[in-house]
């Protein structure tokens, strides 16, 4: 498959599960999906479609959070292309149901993300922290913007 | 902490965080019964630096340094892929083909580094120390390249987002062409002495395999993927650098074994010589930098073939000098996992060679969280550690009611 078929496939085979479809360049494609959706969207694309899973990036916005996860066409080479499926979760309390069942690849940056991002992802097999110290407060997610832990740290000591 | 309880008839065995066999920390802990390891937990951790963090407070150009910290082995993969998601992220920049090309010089150079080092610790750990001191001694000449070309034997800084940092000498060529044929003579013996061996072959063939279904399923990356049969290779598959305009094989091999990712390693180094040599024969004259002058807001992705596998990076951009997003994931994260595929059900002898056969890179896998300056100041004075660690001996005896 060249670039143009990968595109007409991911298209076809997701319909109207992809919203705001964005064709950066021939090799970069994002859009948007329905929190709702996006278990079943990435295991389409991952188990159906047989692209690799690169990884997913998780961050606070302004109004929201977001996580791209992103997959690696690589069928022809030199076609590849990477296209990224983006979710928006509700910044007060995001959570969003665990790719893991079929995209078993993502359990670790899923880990990640949670205690990092402190989102939450539903049906997860494994959610111990990561990277974190055993003992480190589980609502200090370092990767939120501002300075989270101000005036958290004293009580806790 | 381990997820599952042991049987009455499991033991387990830790191997690290800080053990003689492993060059960085990592804790496994192996569940045995007998000498077979039944199951395998992983706890990763002990090497946070923050770097995505840090990665927000630098501007564009400083971000190149600090993650070139990132890891002291593939210095540059991690720049290369950094740059590529600048550039991305910018949109149309044209990089003058002679950066191109000193890119991929600079990087193929240091995946032969890279796999000379594993090697040659393989062999230190199958107790093999001639094929230890053969590969070190080997990668010299390679790092004295390094050297002569970019000024540092590691951390080359030679990445800018647009370019290169720096311009290769003409006049160095033939003397390093002529150390490149010196050492594939030597690589020759070191990989006969290796693929004809029958010890080795008896010690790594059949053990550790990773089927190319799991490698799959895992998502596996690199030379681990690449020795089950998984054809994926970044410089391929998604070309960049001066890769599409030169000629090398991507080399695979078919069991998955500890075996068959050491050769898949030994055999590439060949496939980089041949690069690195046709990077000098071919590289035209011209312009190093395309000079961008600034980032507008947008996203951008750049991924790159280390010597490990596919390091990713993501930015973000909302138009200031300083990224407010930096996702880097490196190769081992991906493949630290297969573990549990290859070490469960195999002899707790070889669950070292296993582990290391991955060539398993810790400091890039964990770069990720944070001590900020100010919580080191409130969180970790030594005053406040001595009462952190009384508080939970207090809640360990409250445990277990003493």
């Amino acid at each position: 498959m060249n670039r143009e078929q990968v595109l007409e496939q991911v298209q076809n085979t997701l319909g109207d599960r992809i919203k705001n479809l964005f064709v950066k360049n021939p090799r970069r494609v994002y859009f948007d999906v329905d929190p709702g959706d996006v278990v079943e969207v990435t295991r389409i694309i991952h188990k159906d479609l047989g692209a690799r899973f690169c990884i997913a990036s998780g961050m606070e916005m302004e109004r929201d959070f977001e996580i791209l996860y992103h997959f690696g066409f690589e069928s022809e080479p030199p076609e590849g292309v990477l296209v990224s499926a983006r979710v928006h979760l509700d910044k007060d309390k995001p959570a969003v149901d665990s790719i893991t069942p079929g995209v078993p690849a993502a359990a670790w940056i899923e880990r990640e993300m949670h205690e990092l991002l402190g989102i939450e992802f539903r049906n997860h097999p494994d959610m111990r922290p990561l990277l974190l110290a055993e003992d480190w407060p589980a609502d200090v997610c370092p990767l939120r913007r501002g300075k989270p832990w101000e005036g958290k740290v004293d009580r806790r000591i | 902490m381990s997820t599952t309880k042991p049987k009455k008839t499991e033991s387990i065995v830790p191997i690290g965080p800080f053990h003689p066999l492993q060059e960085e920390p990592e804790l496994f802990r192996l569940h045995v019964e007998g000498e077979t390891v039944v199951d395998v937990d992983v706890d990763i951790g002990w090497n946070h630096r923050g770097i995505e963090k840090l990665a927000e407070d630098r501007t564009w150009d400083q971000v190149t340094f600090l993650i070139e910290r990132i890891c002291g082995i593939c210095s540059t993969s991690h720049p290369i892929a950094y740059v590529q998601a600048v550039e991305d992220c910018v949109g149309g920049v044209e990089v003058p083909e002679r950066a191109l090309y000193i890119r991929t010089f600079i990087a193929e150079m240091e995946r032969l580094h890279s796999h000379l080092l594993w090697v040659g610790l393989a062999g230190h750990f199958l107790g093999y120390n001639t094929v230890f001191m053969w590969g070190w001694k080997y990668r010299e000449p390679v790092l004295d390249i390094f050297e002569e070309v970019t000024g540092n034997r590691n951390h080359y800084a030679m990445m800018k987002p647009g370019g290169v940092r720096r311009d290769m000498d003409e006049a160095m060529f033939p003397s390093i062409h002529q150390r490149l044929d010196e050492l594939w003579k030597k690589l020759e013996l070191l990989a006969g002495a290796v693929i004809d061996d029958p010890v080795l072959h008896a010690r790594l063939k059949g053990i550790g395999i990773l089927t190319k279904q799991d490698a799959i399923d895992y998502c596996a990356l690199g030379p681990t993927s690449r020795a089950s049969g998984v054809p994926s290779d970044i410089r391929r598959n998604h070309p960049y650098a001066a890769y599409d305009r030169l000629d090398w094989e991507v080399i695979t091999a078919k069991t998955g074994d500890v075996y068959d990712k050491a050769i898949v390693r030994v055999l590439e180094c060949f496939e980089s010589i041949k690069i690195c040599k046709q990077c000098l024969d071919n590289m035209p004259k011209g312009e190093i930098d395309a000079k961008i002058k600034e980032v507008p807001p947008g996203e951008g992705i750049g991924h790159a073939e280390a010597p490990r596998g596919e390091t990713f990076h993501y930015v973000r951009s909302d138009g200031t000098n300083s990224p407010i997003r930096h996702k880097v994931r490196a190769p081992t994260f991906m493949n630290l996992p297969t573990c549990k595929a290859t070490v469960v059900g195999e002899s707790i002898t070889d669950a070292t060679i296993i582990l290391a056969s991955i060539d398993p890179c810790y400091c890039c896998t964990e770069r990720v969280a944070v001590i900020d300056a100010d919580t080191e100041k409130t969180l970790m004075t030594g005053k406040d550690l001595v009462r952190l660690s009384q508080e939970k001996t207090r809640r360990i005896r409250k445990e277990l009611g003493q």
